[in-house]
């Protein structure tokens, strides 16, 4: 078996035994990026050297009989965690010359647990986005099928994981920006609860959604990626003082008698055939497996969408106002003033997505429609959540498709906006409520992959890997290889 | 809803993002799509719902008022497009 097919675990393995050096394994991936990505377009900014460092660094460490699981693993960062003295564009022009002066504590964390940094993943700008197109730096391609988007924000990290091209990588999801595009690409991918995984260094988008979390190739590596970023952080005010379990440890429990909750306006008419026909193979599997489906209902998830374009934009709004040109960014040539430098370094700066969300939240967020959008999203973000606590009473997990299609072609929704947000239908819910939510691969659809969303209630990140591990036990649909990895 | 030329107008100038002329109308249509979309919130009554403002209900952590970080302006100050002297420098402000 190749080093670039090998789990976590193996790996680890391997490097333990000396039967390989992290050196070795990282040259193995720079080598499979160097060949492959010009392809995907899967990253921003290459770390070679600084890869090689690290490597060094954990082989020495190997050698003396220390370091832990990720010790010598050769990771990616989505490019939107500040890494200390790379370039952390957040897939914007306004960042490209912004060289972070500090690690997010993810990186930190990761580089601690001795993770190798082979680079940073290119993203939806800002992470503004469902198909990775907005990028400052071009659209990614879907590794199943290059005419294809890899979903977004986080398409660059679903990209390289699905091609082999980094063990496993890092990516944050706001609305959906982790699982639609490990959907989309045929990987596994966790957004975590809120305030699980620290923020600090975490470009904002939408501060109360915004969660970083593990993409991998099974729920066995998200669960080593995750146990290593998760945990409280002084430094992020919106962190949970919560103990972090071993998420390992109870992967293999036995799902006898687990209540898996079926909402009825995930599986109506809007639901595509073909889509609804394999999600029902994996709820076969899970019956086999001794769960149990109960029909359950979430009567507001069908305003989540409109909520979240008035949430996600207002928060939005409020923090990109530090790109201003001044302190670090982007700056206009020859401002006249210093409102000419505020608007056409910003102009210049943004996408234009990025423009349109700034623009809503502001309006929503202006005196006179305050209370008529923010305050009234607020009201039914409450009334979405109390959907959740409501279903959690009667199961232990909410499951259904990650999204209502498969990987759909480059430009195929780059007209109307709205067309693009409307993707983010079944994900976004999660977000809203902070609960944690997982997408797994099941088969795929006309060669394209599919996702089974599963959603646990608060902090209930161990049962979700366990469940998504018992079908990934029994099953191989997570073990597709895409073309582009050959 | 639907917003006009100078409403784009306000809301670029608040948002302090330059909109060029030719712009407006595009950016009009586009942000009126996007309150159409949410326009669809006013099928509920959320008459006497709580806002929620956090997905868990924390309150904001407080901290003892210490000093606890170390002086890297230089550092900092390295990547700012304009600096000197230890300062940001920006087109002149006050007359």
């Amino acid at each position: 078996m190749s080093l670039h097919e090998k789990s976590i675990a193996e790996l680890a393995g391997a490097l333990r035994a000396g039967e390989v050096s992290s050196v070795e394994l990282t040259r193995h991936f720079l080598d499979r990026i160097g060949r492959i990505d010009s392809a995907l377009n899967a990253f921003i900014t290459v770390s070679e050297e600084l890869a090689l460092g690290s490597a060094e660094a954990a082989d020495q460490r190997l050698r003396a009989g220390e370091g832990g699981p990720l010790t010598g693993i050769p990771i990616a960062h989505k490019d939107i965690f500040c890494t200390d003295g790379v370039r952390t564009s957040c897939g914007s022009r306004m960042l490209d010359s912004y060289i972070a002066p500090y690690d997010a504590t993810v990186v930190a964390k990761l580089k601690e647990a001795g993770a190798v940094v082979l680079g940073k993943t290119n993203m939806d700008e800002f992470a503004m986005g469902s198909s990775n197109e907005t990028s400052w730096y071009g659209p990614v391609r879907n590794p199943w099928d290059t005419g294809r988007v890899p979903g977004g924000s986080s398409g660059g990290s679903a990209a390289a994981v699905a091609a082999r091209l980094a063990v496993a990588a890092t990516g944050t999801d706001t609305g959906g920006s982790i699982r639609q595009p490990s959907s989309f690409c045929g990987i596994t991918g966790i957004k975590p609860t809120y305030g699980r995984v620290s923020r600090y260094g975490m470009i904002a988008f939408a501060s109360s959604l915004d969660q970083g979390g593990p993409m991998a190739r099974s729920a066995t590596d998200a669960a080593a990626l995750l146990q290593a970023m998760a945990g409280f952080d002084p430094r992020d005010s919106t962190s949970a003082e919560r103990p972090v379990p071993d998420y390992s440890a109870t992967l293999d429990d036995d799902i006898t008698g687990l209540r898996i909750g079926l909402p009825k306006e995930y599986f109506d008419e809007a639901l595509p055939a073909d889509i609804a026909a394999s999600i029902q193979t994996a709820l076969d599997e899970y019956r086999r497996l001794g769960a149990e489906l109960v029909e359950i209902s979430l009567p507001n998830s069908r305003l989540s969408v409109p909520v979240y374009y008035v949430v996600a934009p207002a928060e939005c709004s409020s923090n990109l106002a530090r790109f201003d040109g001044v302190r670090f960014g982007h700056r206009c040539e020859a401002p006249g003033d210093l409102e000419d430098l505020y608007k056409r370094s910003r102009a210049e700066g943004f996408g234009a997505e990025v423009k349109r969300r700034i623009l809503i939240g502001t309006y929503a967020l202006s005196a006179g429609y305050y209370d008529a959008y923010y305050l009234k999203a607020q009201q039914i973000r409450h009334l979405i959540s109390e959907d959740f606590r409501r279903a959690f009473e009667q199961v232990d997990v909410i499951m259904g498709p990650t999204s209502p299609n498969t990987a759909f072609g480059l430009g195929e929704k780059m007209d109307d906006p709205v067309t693009m947000y409307l993707n983010d239908i079944y994900t976004i819910a999660a977000n809203l409520a902070g609960l944690p939510a997982m997408s797994v691969p099941v088969p795929a659809v006309g060669g394209l992959p599919v996702g089974l969303q599963m959603v646990g209630g608060y902090f209930a990140e161990a049962r979700l890997l366990n469940v998504a591990h018992r079908l990934q036990q029994a099953t191989d649909w997570h073990l597709a290889v895409p073309p582009a990895a050959a | 809803m639907s917003l006009e030329r100078a409403d784009v107008e306000k809301i670029a100038h608040l948002a302090r993002i330059a909109v060029e002329e030719a712009q407006l109308d595009g950016v009009a249509r586009d942000l009126s799509n996007i309150l159409d979309l949410v326009e669809q919130m006013n099928a509920v009554d959320t008459q006497g719902v709580t806002p929620m403002a956090h997905p868990l209900h924390m309150s904001q952590r407080l901290r003892r008022d210490e000093v606890s970080e170390v002086d890297q302006r230089e550092k900092f100050q390295s990547i700012a497009p304009l600096a000197d002297a230890g300062l940001y420098l920006v087109p002149r402000v006050v007359e």
